[in-house]
């Protein structure tokens, strides 16, 4: 598309460059790819703190860190991969995504989606600073209090992790209404909502999921803060107050939270399962149904994290029994999947091998989580690394190999380059095998007895090789990672050019030019069946696979009809884009203020409110 | 708040869907109001999460005073009519600007920003004289329990004011005054949110002792 690049210095006029373009952007494919950059970056660090834990516990009595260390590195380690990792690598992968694969030119509210980028950039900055200003949060990810409270967390660690928490919450809070608007508003003529590509239908449900979860953890870290630092005796046991309280709130969020890190997971797959199968999804329907059982059957398990705490029978019960319900919405999915593949024409590159991944690895930890939800045996193996074992599987098996799906499937579409398919397999196979050989173990330790969250273990217990051999897989898992950022950067440099549509994909984003631009489409697409772009290339019939590189020619040529040169700069002469603004940064950055201004005092806090409504004032009268 | 958004990114779908076949792709709702909806729905789930607190804990304190020893219901009786005043006379500012008459509606949105800080004042008062009684956040578990929860709901009356006053600076600036009753309506459904909520707390805090 020679003329589309062409016409983009038209429209490059008046959007500054460099830093201040990407400071000021509200462009969703900008801010996608901040957010995958961010999360990139904090995987990195809470994959370097996961290094230290296992080079840690490599060796019984081992005294590489302090204890005192160890449980800030652990808590910082699980926040991060949750909060800083999990949640803006799928969110990023859908900001860039959504609107392409809808038809539509950006999200419904570009400047409050950078809002929603700056608040986890700055909610992660106010969380690490703690490191530097006297110690980092050291309650675990789960903030159990009491031990959260003053007495027993005296650093302000956990005032910092509850504002942390508090301001990626209002950016989640933020993306979840951007998603939901815009993908129930801007969808192209013709894509009714079961017209919707899988991915877009697992982010409607997830984004749901965020505005009911996150205001339950909100309340809780605010009730956090008030008892530590105003000594409000919520959680006290000793003044009447309620220990479990918190854990009821905590996990009111934290359960549906699984289901945030693994729903749009699920969506990758049943994007990238079927491109290379060649063959339409398998239960496209029973897909979309399952996912939303999904989401009302996770806001009714929170409490299958707390059978130890004492409640109930009746109440165990009922929550193992919701909990053992999800199962089956979840292994509708697996057998769609299956199904997909099955009898198609398998093309066993990168995306497709981190799918199966996903599905064999997810698969394990759904079993072991299909026995922890039974009461005995989670009395047996509760706080053992049984459940650390568990949610990797889930987590790491799930999520991260979906999201390596999903980056090699649509880096092309970001870039216009292709990553390379010879390291993408070394990168795969490597990364099993480390998963594997580190997670694995982790099964029979945890039948064992070995407690989680403890700096050390005695000698002599026969953990000694099992922890050794963890630790070997944990820097195998590492090596895996430094080639998929070689990969990043060769093929930055010198990888082959993807053109529109390398996979002889489905849906819209393969339609435009790669990367888009900053309009996305020319023309707004018309939509008719699931599979707009594959009809076009291969006609209503097209549902029997063909060649890969004749369906490229034919794409080619069947695309130019459809948008001309002088679509194109009709489009950029007149379709007007928002143009970027200071104000998102700046009310991320006087909340920021605000945050430090509740620990180091009301000047701060002052100076951080006039940022706030100054920039919310600026917001307001600013022209886009 | 009203204006976030910019609306000029659907319309290039939509003449498109004028021309071809049409399936409904939207829900027919204005981005900014359906965004709305879907935050307020957001909030009623972080003061759910509160009034639980409220009413799990604040009975299990181990020392006074209690609720019925400090809480002035009069006062706060006065102090609810004034926010549901409020809410009435956002509601004749709405009218007014959908007849256009930006004068009327920028004099009632005066009332309900002036009534919405009378309210504030009241609650000031009240938590003045709690303070004088000896009830503070960290005297027992109820101290804790209400001034978080009435807290909270002060600091949302507080963020309305404030976008109150930004709509009558633009409604005074004569900015975008053809879209005056869409901007109403929206810090409307806010202000008539909070207002609700705090029915709710007023029900359970005050009347419920």
């Amino acid at each position: 598309m020679a003329a589309t690049s062409k016409a983009l210095p038209l429209l490059q006029r008046r959007a500054p460059s460099g830093i201040i373009r990407w400071l000021t952007t509200t462009d969703h494919k900008d801010i996608g790819i901040m957010y995958i950059i961010t999360s990139i970056l904090f995987f990195g660090v809470g994959g370097i703190e996961a290094l230290i834990i296992r080079i840690q516990l490599a060796r019984p009595e081992n005294t590489v860190v302090t204890p005192e260390a160890y449980n800030q590195i652990f808590t910082m380690h699980g926040t991060t991969m949750v909060f800083l990792f999990g949640m803006p690598i799928l969110i990023g992968i859908a900001n860039y995504m959504v609107p392409l694969m809808i038809g539509a030119r950006d999200m419904a509210f570009p400047r409050l989606n950078a809002l929603s980028f700056w608040t986890l950039v700055l909610g992660g900055v106010i969380m690490y600073s703690s490191f530097l200003l006297g110690g980092a949060p050291d309650g675990g990810w789960f903030a159990y209090a009491p031990l959260t409270t003053k007495a027993y967390s005296p650093s302000h660690g956990m005032d910092f992790w509850a504002l942390g928490i508090i301001v990626t919450g209002i950016g989640s809070i933020a993306g979840a209404i951007n998603l939901v608007v815009t993908i129930l508003n801007m969808r192209a003529p013709g894509m009714t909502l079961f017209k919707m590509p899988l991915f877009v239908w697992q982010m409607l449900v997830t984004a749901f999921l965020l505005l009911f979860a996150i205001p339950s953890l909100t309340v809780d870290s605010i009730l956090l803060f008030l008892e530590r630092n105003f000594s409000a005796p919520f959680f006290a046991a000793n003044a009447g107050g309620d220990p479990l309280l918190w854990q009821h709130l905590f996990w009111f969020f934290g359960h549906p939270e699984v289901y945030i890190l693994i729903l749009p997971a699920f969506g990758i797959m049943s994007e990238v399962v079927p491109v290379f199968s060649q063959k339409p999804i398998f239960g496209y329907r029973a897909i979309v149904y399952s996912g939303i059982l999904i989401g009302f059957l996770g806001f009714g398990v929170w409490a299958h994290h707390m059978f130890a705490v004492g409640m109930s029978p009746v109440a165990d019960a009922i929550f193992s029994l919701s909990s053992m319900l999800i199962a089956i919405p979840t292994s509708i999915k697996i057998f769609s999947w299956i199904g997909t593949m099955w009898g198609g024409s398998l093309r066993f590159q990168t995306p497709l091998l981190y799918a199966i991944g996903m599905i064999a690895m997810f698969l394990i930890g759904g079993l072991s989580g299909i026995t922890v939800a039974i009461v005995p045996i989670d009395l047996q193996v509760t706080d053992t690394y049984y459940v650390v074992a568990h949610f990797h599987y889930v987590l790491f098996g799930g999520t991260v190999f979906a999201a390596f799906a999903g980056i090699y499937y649509w880096f092309p579409k970001w870039t216009g380059k292709m990553l390379s398919e010879t390291l993408g397999k070394w990168q795969f196979w490597i990364m099993l095998i480390g998963f594997n050989l580190t997670f694995m173990p982790m099964h029979l330790l945890g039948m064992d007895g070995m407690p989680r969250r403890v700096y050390t273990y005695g000698s002599g217990l026969g953990w000694d090789i099992w922890n050794e051999l963890e630790t070997i897989g944990s820097f195998i898992i590492a090596i895996a990672i430094l080639i998929f950022i070689w990969n990043v950067v060769i093929s930055m440099i010198k990888g082959k050019t993807a053109g529109n549509d390398p996979w002889d994909g489905f849906t819209l984003e393969w339609t435009t030019s790669s990367p888009p631009p900053r309009y996305d489409f020319a023309k707004i697409p018309t939509v008719h069946s699931l599979r707009p772009l594959w009809d076009q290339k291969h006609g209503a019939d097209g549902n029997m696979p063909t060649e890969t590189p004749k369906a490229t020619a034919r794409t080619e040529a069947s695309l130019r009809p459809a948008i001309t040169a002088a679509d194109v700069a009709v489009a950029a002469a007149q379709i007007h884009m928002p143009a970027g603004s200071w104000a998102p940064l700046l009310l991320a950055t006087g909340i920021t203020i605000l945050c430090y201004g509740m620990i180091y005092g009301v000047a701060l806090a002052a100076a951080g409110i006039i940022l706030s409504l100054a920039s919310v004032i600026y917001w307001t009268w600013q022209k886009v | 708040m009203a204006n976030l958004t910019n609306t000029n990114l659907t319309s290039p779908a939509s003449v498109d869907a004028a021309s071809v076949e049409v399936e409904h792709t939207s829900m027919g709702v204005d981005n900014r109001k359906l965004g709305m909806w879907v935050f307020l729905a957001s909030e009623a789930l972080f003061f759910s999460a509160l009034i639980a607190t409220y009413v799990i804990l604040h009975g299990r304190s181990t020392g006074g005073p209690t609720p019925r020893d400090v809480l002035s219901l009069p006062l706060v009786s006065i102090n609810t009519f004034v926010l549901i005043a409020s809410s009435m006379a956002l509601v004749t500012g709405l009218s007014a600007a959908q007849r256009q008459d930006i004068r009327k509606a920028i004099l009632w949105l005066a009332v309900t920003a002036g009534l919405g800080i009378v309210f504030l004042g009241g609650q000031v008062y009240e938590f003045s004289h709690l303070v004088t009684d000896k009830l503070l956040i960290s005297t027992n578990l109820f101290g804790a329990t209400f001034f978080t929860l009435t807290g909270t709901h002060g600091l949302h009356v507080l963020s309305g004011i404030i976008w109150l006053i930004l709509v009558i600076v633009q409604l005074v600036q004569k900015r975008d005054l053809p879209h005056a009753d869409f901007k109403i309506e929206m810090v409307g459904l806010y202000w008539h949110f909070v207002d609700l909520i705090w029915i709710i707390i007023f029900t359970l805090v005050y009347l419920l002792i």
